[in-house]
C-alpha cells in the first residue's frame, strides 16, 4: 500500500500493466521526455524506452487515427489528448472510426485503445482547458467512457480499461489530480467498467455524481447531515458508459429522491439520461422530481467566473433541500 | 525513356543583420535607402523592448497570483513585429498567442492582452479597426479563418489580405494543411507565417517535421516559400514585404518560415529545463533580436546609453500603467457568461441566469410547501453570499 494521489495512481497502473502487457504503447504530445504536462507519464519513457512511450507531432486527429491503426494491428495504444478541449480535431477519428470499427466489420477489426484525457475545470486554466464533454462520447455508441473520482478507483478502472477489448475514453478530473491522497494497493486489482460505487449510504435521498463533482457532493452531504440531520446516499457512477443503472435504481427506489450532479452543461448532460431512466424504473417510488445540479447551458467561462459556473457544495445543498422539501 | 525531373524547388533563406552584427547592404540598403528608415528603426526597437518588459511584468503577475497561465513571447519579438510593420493597417493579422509585439504595433491595447490571460473574455473584445482576431488557444485552427476573412474581402472587392501566424508544432495539425490547400487552390491571398521556435512545449521541431525546413511545407500546395532569420527585424520586414507584394499582386498565397527561438518556457505552467539544454538556450540568447538591433543602432550612432536608460524607464512606466488599467477593470458581473451566448438569449437560458443564485436548476420554488420556500430562500441567501466570496 502506498499513499498516492490520482496522478501517481494512474502512473502506477500504467507501469504495472506495461510490464505485463508488451502491446501497451503510449503516445501523445509531451508525454515522453516531459512526462506529460500533468506529469502523469513521468519516468515512463526512461523506463520503457522510446518505442513504447513517444512524443508525437502536434495533431490530435493524427494521434487518434494512428492509435486506431495500431489497435487494429494488434497493439493496445494509450494515446493522451493533452486537454479535453483539444478533442475537437480528434472527434472524427474517435466517433467515425474507433466507435464503429467493430460493428462495421462485424468484429473482424477491433479497436482496443485507452484514450487518456485530463478533464474539467477549477484549476484557473485558459480557454478550452476546462470543459466536460463526457456526454458527447457517452452518446456515441461503441465507446466506453470512464471518469474516476479517487486515486484508488483511478488505478482499478485504468487497469480494466487497459485490458478492455473496446475503445475507452478515460477522463481524468484535473481539479483533483493532486487534491486527494489515499491508500492505493500496489497489488493487482481491477474495478469493473460499468459498476458504480456507493460512497456513503443513506435513506432520505440519493445523489448520483462522477468525477471531481463527487468531492463537492461529499462536502454538501457533510454539511446537510450535520445541520439538517438528513441521511443521504452518494453514488459515484465511475463509468458514464456503460453505466450502472441497477445501482442507481436500487438506491432511488429506497430513498425516493434523487439529485444528479455534474460539471457538464445541463441540457443533454448525462444527468438527463439518468433522470429519464429513474423516471422509467422508479416512477412509483419517486417522492419528488429528480433534481440536477450542473454546469449552465453556456460556454465554460474564463477562469474569473469559473467557480460561478461549476457546481459547488452550496448549490448541491440547495438541490438536496429542495428535493427533500418537495 | 530517360527519367526526367518532374519538380524541383529551392527555398531562399534571407538574413540581413546577422547575430555578429554584419549587415547585408545589398538587401537592406544603406542610410536613406535602408528598407527601414532610421526613425522607424528606433520605434521598432522600442516596441520590442516594451514587449519584452511586459513579458517580465506578466510573468511576475502570474507568480504572485494576479494572472493565470501566461505564454511569454521572449525572443520572438521580431517575427510578428516585422509582419505588422510590413502589412497595411487594414490587412488582417490572424494570430495565435505569441504575437504580442505585432499586435501592440497594430494598436491593440496591452491591457486587452493582460485581461485575457487574467481569465476575462473581455480582453478579446478588441477594437475591430485594428483588423486582428482574438487570441486563439486551440493550435493550428486559425489559418482557415485567415483564408475565410480574405475570401470575404475579395468577394466584396477589397484588396485586403491576411497574414496568419502559427508555430512549427501547429503546422502538424490537419487544419493547417487544409488552409494551405484552400488558399492556394481557391486563389486566396494569405501570407502564412510559420514561427519556427524549435519547441512545441517539450516536443522538438524535428518531431513535428522531418523536412529540412518548415517553409517547404508550402511547396506541395503550389505557393512560393521563403525562409528568413526571424530574430533579424530587417529580414522579417524585407521577407514580409516581398510576401505581401506577391499576395496582393497575384491574389494568391505565399509561405514564410521565420526561424526564431522560444527563449522562455512554453507558458508559466511549464519548466523547459526538464527537456532542453541550457547550452542551446544560451546559444540562442546570443542571437537575441533586441540585442542585435541595439548593437546595430549604437554602431550607426542612432542609440546610446542615455537613450537606452530613458527608454527602459518609459516602458516600465507604460507597462505598469497597462497593468493598472487591466486590474482596474471591474470584475465581470456574476452570470456575465450567460449574456454573450447568442444575439438573443433563449428564454431557458435567461431563466438559468436569473435564478442561478436563487433556486435549483429546473426547480420552480412555488412547487415547494410554504415553510420549505422560506428555507429555500435562506439557502439562496447563503449561496449568494458564498458565491460573492469567490
Amino acid at each position: 500500500m502506498a499513499n498516492l494521489n490520482l496522478v501517481q495512481a494512474i502512473n502506477l497502473a500504467l507501469i504495472q500493466e506495461m510490464e505485463k502487457n508488451h502491446d501497451i504503447v503510449l503516445l501523445g504530445e509531451d508525454i515522453g521526455v516531459n512526462g506529460g504536462v500533468f506529469r502523469v507519464t513521468e519516468g515512463l519513457q526512461k523506463r520503457f524506452g522510446g518505442n513504447r512511450v513517444f512524443d508525437t507531432p502536434l495533431a490530435e486527429s493524427g494521434i487518434i487515427g494512428l492509435s486506431i491503426g495500431m489497435a487494429m494491428g494488434g497493439l493496445h495504444p494509450v494515446p493522451e489528448i493533452q486537454f479535453e478541449g483539444f478533442l475537437g480535431p480528434a472527434y472524427d477519428q474517435i466517433c467515425s472510426h474507433a466507435a464503429r470499427m467493430r460493428t462495421r466489420t462485424r468484429g473482424a477489426f477491433t479497436v482496443p485503445m485507452t484514450i487518456r484525457i485530463p478533464v474539467g475545470g477549477g484549476i484557473h486554466a485558459p480557454e478550452l482547458h476546462s470543459d466536460s464533454p463526457e456526454a458527447i462520447y457517452a452518446h456515441t455508441p461503441g465507446l466506453k467512457v470512464v471518469m474516476p473520482s479517487s486515486p484508488y478507483d483511478a488505478k482499478g478502472l485504468l487497469v480494466s480499461a487497459l485490458r478492455d477489448p473496446d475503445p475507452v475514453l478515460f477522463f481524468e478530473p484535473k481539479r483533483i489530480y493532486r487534491a486527494i491522497r489515499e491508500e492505493v494497493p500496489e497489488d493487482e486489482y481491477t474495478l469493473p467498467i460499468g459498476k458504480a460505487r456507493t460512497v456513503c449510504e443513506g435513506t432520505d435521498l440519493t445523489i448520483v455524481s462522477w468525477g471531481a463533482s463527487v468531492v463537492q457532493c461529499m462536502q454538501a452531504i457533510e454539511k446537510m447531515s450535520e445541520r439538517d440531520g438528513c441521511s443521504i446516499e452518494l453514488i459515484d457512477l465511475r463509468t458514464i458508459y456503460p453505466f450502472d443503472m441497477d445501482a442507481v435504481a436500487e438506491s432511488v427506489s429506497k430513498t425516493g429522491r434523487c439529485v444528479v450532479v455534474h460539471e457538464a452543461p445541463l441540457t443533454c448532460g448525462f444527468g438527463s439520461e439518468i433522470a429519464a431512466r429513474i423516471m422509467e424504473r422508479c416512477f412509483l417510488q419517486l417522492e419528488a422530481p429528480v433534481q440536477r445540479v450542473a454546469g449552465f447551458d453556456t460556454t465554460m467561462p474564463y477562469y474569473k467566473l469559473e467557480l460561478d459556473y461549476l457546481p459547488d457544495a452550496v448549490r448541491v445543498s440547495r438541490a438536496i433541500h429542495d428535493c427533500l422539501a418537495y | 525513356m530517360p527519367i526526367t525531373t518532374a519538380y524541383e524547388a529551392k527555398i531562399e533563406h534571407i538574413s540581413i543583420l546577422d547575430a555578429k552584427g554584419n549587415f547585408d547592404e545589398k538587401l537592406g540598403g544603406v542610410g536613406s535607402k535602408c528598407i527601414i528608415p532610421d526613425a522607424d528603426i528606433v520605434k521598432l526597437y522600442a516596441a520590442m523592448v516594451s514587449c519584452r518588459q511586459l513579458d517580465d511584468v506578466a510573468f511576475r503577475l502570474q507568480r504572485s497570483g494576479r494572472m493565470g497561465t501566461y505564454p511569454q513571447n521572449m525572443g520572438q519579438e521580431a517575427t510578428s513585429l516585422g509582419a505588422a510593420y510590413a502589412l497595411r493597417k487594414d490587412d488582417w493579422m490572424v494570430t495565435c498567442y505569441r504575437e504580442n509585439c505585432g499586435l501592440f504595433w497594430r494598436g491593440v491595447p496591452k491591457e486587452a492582452i493582460l485581461l485575457h490571460w487574467m481569465g476575462d473574455e473581455r480582453g478579446n473584445a478588441m477594437p475591430k479597426p485594428h483588423w486582428v482576431t482574438p487570441i486563439y488557444v486551440p493550435l493550428g485552427t486559425q489559418m482557415l479563418h485567415a483564408a475565410g476573412l480574405t475570401l470575404a474581402a475579395k468577394y466584396r472587392g477589397e484588396d485586403r489580405i491576411a497574414c496568419t501566424f502559427f508555430g512549427d508544432g501547429a503546422s502538424s495539425e490537419g487544419d493547417f494543411h487544409e488552409a494551405c490547400n484552400f488558399a492556394a487552390s481557391l486563389h486566396i491571398p494569405v501570407v502564412f507565417v510559420c514561427q519556427n521556435n524549435f519547441w512545441a512545449i517539450s516536443t522538438p521541431s524535428k518531431i513535428n517535421s522531418a523536412g529540412l525546413t518548415f517553409a517547404q511545407r508550402g511547396l506541395s500546395y503550389g505557393m512560393p516559400c521563403m525562409q528568413c532569420d526571424g530574430n533579424d527585424i530587417f529580414a522579417t520586414v524585407y521577407t514580409m514585404q516581398r510576401a505581401i507584394e506577391h499576395a496582393r499582386k497575384t491574389g494568391t498565397p505565399c509561405f514564410v518560415e521565420m526561424v526564431t527561438y522560444r527563449l522562455g518556457d512554453h507558458t508559466t505552467a511549464d519548466d523547459a529545463k526538464r527537456y532542453r539544454d541550457q547550452e542551446e538556450v544560451d546559444a540562442w540568447k546570443a542571437r537575441d533580436p533586441i540585442i542585435r538591433l541595439r548593437n546595430y543602432m549604437v554602431a550607426r550612432k542612432l542609440w546610446d546609453d542615455g537613450k537606452e536608460a530613458a527608454l527602459q524607464e518609459q516602458v516600465e512606466h507604460e507597462n505598469a500603467e497597462a497593468v493598472v488599467r487591466a486590474e482596474g477593470i471591474a470584475a465581470p458581473t456574476r452570470g456575465d457568461f450567460f449574456n454573450s451566448m447568442y444575439a438573443e438569449t433563449p428564454q431557458d437560458l435567461l431563466i438559468q441566469r436569473d435564478t442561478m443564485h436563487t433556486h435549483s436548476l429546473g426547480q420552480d420554488p412555488s412547487q415547494l410547501p410554504p415553510e420549505a420556500q422560506a428555507r429555500a430562500a435562506q439557502l439562496s441567501a447563503e449561496a449568494t453570499a458564498a458565491a460573492a466570496q469567490h
